[in-house]
């Protein structure tokens, strides 16, 4: 008899275990999926490429209805958790349901974050983080549509590009001196810059909301300066939280994140956690890569087999509307730099070197070979006789 | 702009280079250029052309050319004047110096590059009409002691033979001379013949040049030992009974002494293998093969001419072909290998400062006939300074007046800075030139006259078996340039000599000189052309190549003189002359080595023509110093490095070649670089002033020296469409590129120090650029509003710079494609699947192009080509894109 193993949270994390799952230990585990959002599993990466109409709804699914079938995997979705039931090994349902499980798993993900500003809920600010999010502002996206958007990071900048590219009348608001300031030196994010405000987005730098001004609706974003940004929607993109509610609930140490060690196990060994929702040595990823790493381990661990989660290095990839942005390991000061740029085609790499080994990059334009620079710095590979070439990518520096 | 004349077919007329004198097909274009081909109907080289007359089309340009004369303002610039008033500046100044120093402070250094009219006016101008023998030429530097040894000899300085006797000899002795790269269509006539006939071919020079890869015998002699090597050979050539006893006693004398001398020298092979450094079986074999081929040519370079004791060594080699009669018959003889295209005819018409005119010299009779056929009013009466001396004589301020011509002597000179300087000193110089901006035109000329250039030139040259053909013109004269006999009649008329200088066209010049080798001739006189001396207009024009010499009543020459003696000589006989012991170069423990210099295959003198061709630069690109690996290793020299090389006389900076060929303690350098392509590749700066004390040629072969490793761990490469100023400080060497210049650069300084300078030239240009200052990497691309690209800078630590291959190709081409602007600061060119299109999976970085060759290759899914590309495996972000591709493919498929 299959032991029951659920899962809460039907996001990427959710999916890609099951995938990883289906593979290695098929008929070990009857499990259930259980989801908040009223949808099969999607791609959030593409969100910005439904707003902006590049793609629809049914081309983010990760996998169609016949697969979760097939797989003989039990989806719950459009029914939120909660709480978990420790003692009785079971999770109860906002539904009112009852789950039992001998293992449990959660892949909660993570929550936008809303400003504690003044008008902050006024209807037409909304935030940016799933399908329901997007259907809002697809709603609301039409030629003309004044449009602000808050956060310069991945998020917000998707966002924005998917709100001009719908036609609005787009204004990008950051706190910082530059864009994405935690994965860019200033001359990327300058490039960045230049080519958001190509998009026709215009970008305030060094700009703190204040309030959102309207009566009734959202009219308007005030910045601290006092300047007045109008807008018929205000979308807040300016970061997440681990949704670690349930855990906490339950009493599962927790951080930030649900606090998961080398084998994902939370407090409870029985109780696992991947994906945004969990804080591993430290750390709380808000990337899908790691999220997948961790899907991998766990599911070596579920099929009963040794697998350690030892840590992702980050790599963030922006790609709105032909932007490609890379950024890896530290990039900030202290260590040699290769910097290699191209005005005309738009090409920015810089390159951080520690200790004889690659310790970050940054790469502008033509991001194609981020995967070889974040391949050498996860394996702290030796640069020396690659270094004269590096900048130049994989295929000319392993060519040399 | 330089337009062709007509749209005729091809002009056929001659190289501007060398002396071998090759006949030139040259049709112009309707651009300003020409197409350039061999002239088969051409006696020298029957259709063939090396590298250097192949290019002559390359260097017809106008972006160098003087196009207008100049004169120096008071600001101490040059600025744009007409010819008139240049013209009435230099008559002027040569009144002036006549008035207040009198003739012998006026001086012309001309050029065997001079046509023979050209050549003809300036010296009847000089030594008749202002009566100023100081007239010499830079063929004092290459050919003079061929001179001062034909006229010892024979009492003339006459090439007895033709270059048909190189096919027919069975002996071919090549000494001092690296005739496959100096003179490579008639090293290329010998290989034929050789392949034909079998003939042996002896090379004898210190140095292993190309020329003595694969020949029968190599005799790497000691510098300066050659005269004793062929005094050896006399002594066995006596001894063996190789001696031709009746023409010695009919047709020469002074063959007792000569051998004597010899004998106390040099009694057998083992003391000469002692005085030359070779090994005595090799002497011995040489001496073997000498004996017992009747059909023997000695050719001889600058090995021999360039030397303290030049003449002695051409006499030693003169010594024995006439002690074996082997002189003026099929296959035989000495020869003499000219240098320049008209060294022969600048003899011709006296243009060394020991020469009146057509080879006539300064006794009373000689000086008195002259005057009269020329009806001149102040015939110089005694010989002149030769170019050493004459520049001496600037130095120390006695020469006042200057007029060059067609040659650098601020580049070629022995003691080039010291020449360089003393230009400075004149109180008139006058340059007639076809370039600006070469280092005597950067020396201070008062006036600077625009001479007409190769193309257009129109006249006549001899080339080194004395046979005169015609340069015909196939372009206009560029901007205002004119012929310089032109301007130098100009100036006689302002000198109120108008009258003897009242020539319509060379035709008319050539008329005269002519007249004037036949005048009083008599066959007294071994050059005679008195036979053309009527030849009309059309008939000089369409004058076919003919060997001198050609007395009156005859239409052609004979093609070899002297096999039954007929000697210039008071009593008709040849001399033999004993050489005086050769004084080794005295090196010491602070000039160690031995400087040897020379030219290069695909360079000409100093580059004025030549240096404009790129094909004729890509081969030895930057001035350099061969170094025997043994001397290198000891001196910590590797290949690459930049060392300076230092002599009495200057210091120059020269990439080092090793080269196997040389023997330890010497190093070569070629003569071609100057400062207008190169920071400090001047090698006449090092060459020593010591003259041979009979044709006061200088000894440009063996000057001692010392040479140091430079540090300079940055090396790189410039590319620009403009000849720029390279940044201050660094070494720097340019030749053309297609599409500009390219630079070879060395320096101490890192990188940071070029960036700014780069930054400066690239202003308001779209600009790629590659920094590592920790290791002291510099690139960096400007790139057009066309996206050609347009100036180039890479350097880095010496050896971790790329090569300039790919950048030069992509300077030479249009537009730069999007691919190879990737990856042109790697200095690599992209691969013909380089341009795979736009990133379609960011996280796994796999363009278009890679997922449609995997679909093509099979893969029907999204997932499949996930499973073999890893794209859309991350993320997925990509996916929609993937599946669309794979949809797009198959609706096309």
């Amino acid at each position: 008899m299959s032991e029951p193993l659920v899962i809460v949270g039907n996001g990427m994390a959710a999916a890609k275990l099951c995938e990883e799952l289906s593979r290695r230990a098929l008929g070990r585990y009857s499990v259930a999926v259980v989801g908040a959002e009223p949808h099969l599993a999607y791609n959030r990466v593409l969100l910005s490429d439904v707003l902006a109409g590049k793609v629809d709804m049914a081309a983010t699914r990760l996998r169609p209805a016949d697969w979760w079938r097939q797989t003989g995997v039990t989806l719950i979705y459009g029914t939120p958790a909660a709480a978990i039931d420790r003692e009785a090994r079971a999770l109860a349902l906002e539904d009112g349901r009852r789950l039992p499980f001998s293992r449990l798993v959660l892949a909660t993900g993570s929550e936008p974050i809303r400003l504690p500003i003044p008008g902050a809920h006024l209807p037409g600010v909304v935030t940016f983080r799933d399908l329901a999010d997007v259907q809002v502002l697809m709603a609301a996206a039409r030629p003309g549509l004044r449009a602000v958007v808050v956060g310069g990071g991945l998020l917000g900048l998707e966002a924005a590009s998917g709100l001009a590219r719908a036609g609005a009348q787009t204004t990008l608001v950051h706190l910082m001196d530059r864009l994405m300031e935690r994965q860019l030196d200033t001359r990327a994010a300058a490039l960045l810059r230049g080519a958001v405000e190509a998009q026709g987005i215009q970008v305030e730098l060094n700009a703190q909301s204040a309030a959102v001004d309207g009566t009734g609706r959202a009219e308007g974003l005030r910045l601290a300066d006092g300047r007045l940004l109008p807008a018929d929607i205000v979308v807040m993109a300016c970061g997440v939280r681990p949704n670690a509610h349930l855990a906490r609930a339950a009493g599962l140490a927790s951080n930030r994140g649900v606090l998961v060690d080398d084998g994902l196990a939370t407090s409870d060994p029985d109780i696992f956690a991947l994906g945004e929702c969990a804080e591993h040595r430290g750390s709380c990823y808000g990337l899908v890569a790691p999220a997948y790493e961790q899907a991998q381990v766990l599911a070596e661990r579920l099929a009963g087999r040794q697998a350690a989660y030892e840590g992702s290095t980050v790599s963030t990839n922006l790609k709105v509307s032909g932007v490609f942005v890379f950024s890896a390991g530290d990039i900030g000061p202290g260590g040699e730099e290769i910097v290699l740029a191209d005005r005309g085609l738009g090409l920015y790499r810089r390159l951080v070197i520690k200790d004889g080994c690659l310790s970050g990059a940054v790469l502008f334009g033509d991001t194609s070979d981020g995967p070889f620079y974040l391949d050498l710095i996860t394996n702290r590979t030796p640069i020396a006789a690659l270094r004269a070439d590096l900048a130049f990518g994989r295929a000319v520096a392993q060519a040399a | 702009m330089n337009a062709p004349l007509t749209a005729t077919p091809a002009v056929r007329t001659t190289c501007p280079y060398c002396g071998v004198g090759c006949g030139v097909k040259a049709t112009p274009d309707a651009a300003g250029g020409a197409r350039i081909a061999g002239d088969e109907t051409h006696p020298a080289n029957l259709g063939r052309l090396c590298s250097k007359g192949t290019a002559l089309g390359d260097t017809i340009g106008l972006e160098t050319r003087l196009l207008h004369p100049m004169t120096r303002r008071a600001d101490g610039r040059l600025a744009r004047t007409g010819w008139d008033e240049a013209l009435d500046h230099v008559a002027q100044g040569l009144r002036e110096t006549l008035e207040r120093h009198g003739p012998q402070a006026i001086a012309f250094y001309l050029s065997g590059q001079l046509l023979t009219e050209d050549y003809y006016a300036a010296n009847k101008l000089a030594k008749g009409f202002l009566g100023t023998s100081n007239v010499d030429t830079n063929s004092r530097l290459c050919m003079a002691s061929s001179v001062a040894g034909h006229k010892r000899a024979f009492g003339s300085d006459t090439v007895p033979g033709c270059y048909e006797d190189l096919e027919s000899a069975d002996l071919m002795v090549l000494v001092g001379s690296n005739t496959a790269w100096c003179h490579p269509v008639l090293y290329r006539r010998m290989l034929a013949a050789r392949a034909a006939r079998g003939t042996k071919i002896v090379v004898i020079d210190p140095r292993r040049t190309q020329t003595a890869e694969d020949v029968d015998l190599f005799l790497p002699l000691a510098h300066g030992s050659d005269a004793a090597l062929f005094g050896g050979l006399l002594v066995h050539l006596a001894e063996t009974g190789a001696v031709d006893a009746a023409f010695v006693r009919d047709h020469t004398s002074g063959f007792g002494e000569a051998l004597a001398r010899a004998r106390a020298l040099t009694p057998d092979a083992a003391a000469t293998a002692r005085a030359t450094g070779l090994a005595e079986a090799d002497v011995a074999r040489f001496f073997a093969l000498f004996r017992d081929t009747q059909r023997t040519v000695t050719c001889y370079s600058q090995g021999v001419n360039q030397s303290a004791r030049g003449t002695d060594k051409v006499n030693a080699i003169l010594n024995c072909h006439l002690a074996t009669g082997r002189i003026g018959r099929e296959g035989m003889g000495p020869f003499s290998l000219t240098g320049q295209p008209n060294a022969m005819g600048g003899r011709e018409v006296g243009g060394l400062a020991n020469q009146l005119a057509a080879h006539m010299g300064f006794t009373p009779a000689e000086v008195d006939r002259v005057r009269r056929f020329w009806d001149a009013p102040h015939m110089a009466e005694r010989e002149g300074l030769k170019a050493v001396d004459l520049f001496d004589a600037v130095e120390r301020g006695e020469i006042k007046a200057l007029w060059v011509m067609g040659t650098n002597p601020a580049v070629s000179l022995p003691r080039a800075d010291a020449v360089r300087a003393a230009l400075g000193k004149l109180d008139l110089f006058v340059l007639s030139e076809n370039v600006v901006g070469n280092d005597t035109f950067e020396s201070g000329p008062h006036v600077v006259l625009p001479a007409s250039a190769w193309g257009e030139k129109d006249g006549t040259v001899t080339n080194s078996e004395r046979r005169i053909s015609r340069q015909r013109p196939f372009l206009s004269c560029a901007g205002e340039a004119r012929p310089d006999w032109w301007a130098l009649a100009q100036v006689a008329h302002r000198l109120g000599h108008g009258l003897a200088f009242a020539w319509a066209s060379p035709a008319d010049i050539f008329r005269e000189h002519a007249a004037l080798s036949g005048f009083e001739n008599g066959g007294t006189r071994d050059f005679d052309m008195s036979g053309l001396a009527h030849l009309s207009d059309g008939a000089y024009e369409a004058l076919e190549p003919v060997q001198w010499p050609v007395p009156a009543g005859a239409k052609t020459g004979p093609a070899r003189l002297f096999a039954e003696g007929g000697f210039f000589t008071p009593d008709r006989r040849a001399r033999f002359v004993v050489p005086e012991a050769l004084a080794r170069p005295e090196t010491t423990d602070d000039l160690p080595f031995i400087l040897n210099t020379g030219r290069i295959r695909d360079q000409w003198h100093t580059m004025t023509r030549t240096g404009l061709s790129p094909r004729l630069s890509a081969h030895l690109p930057a001035p350099f110093v061969s170094v025997h690996p043994a001397d290198a290793a000891r001196r910590g020299l590797a290949a690459g490095d930049l060392a300076q090389v230092r002599t009495q006389h200057g210091t120059s900076l020269l990439e080092v070649h090793l080269d196997e060929g040389l023997s330890p303690g010497t190093l070569f350098a070629p003569i071609h670089w100057s400062d207008a392509n190169s920071s400090s590749g001047r090698v006449g700066s090092l060459v020593q002033p010591q003259t041979d004390p009979i044709s006061g040629q200088p000894d440009s072969k063996a000057t001692p020296a010392a040479i140091a490793p430079v540090e300079a761990p940055y090396h790189g490469f410039l590319l620009a469409r403009t000849p720029l100023e390279p940044p201050p400080g660094a070494w720097w060497t340019r030749l053309p590129v297609e599409g500009g210049f390219a630079w070879r650069l060395a320096s101490a300084e890192p990188p940071e120090r070029w960036q700014s300078w780069a930054i400066s030239h690239m202003a308001e240009s779209d600009v790629a650029d590659l920094v590592d200052h920790a290791q002291g990497h510099y690139r960096a691309a400007a790139f057009d509003a066309e996206g050609h690209l347009g100036f180039a800078l890479i350097v880095g630590p010496r050896g971790a710079t790329p090569a300039w291959d790919a950048l030069k190709s992509l300077f030479a081409a249009g537009a730069v494609s999007g691919a190879d602007r990737r990856l042109i600061l790697s200095g690599r060119r992209a691969g013909l699947d380089a341009d795979l299109g736009p990133l379609v999976c960011a996280c796994h970085g796999v363009p278009r192009g890679a997922i449609e060759a995997a679909v093509r290759g099979g893969c029907a899914s999204a997932e499949a080509v996930g499973g073999k590309l890893k794209a859309g495996t991350n993320c997925g972000s990509c996916l929609p894109e993937i599946r669309g591709i794979i949809a797009d493919m198959r609706i096309s498929a």
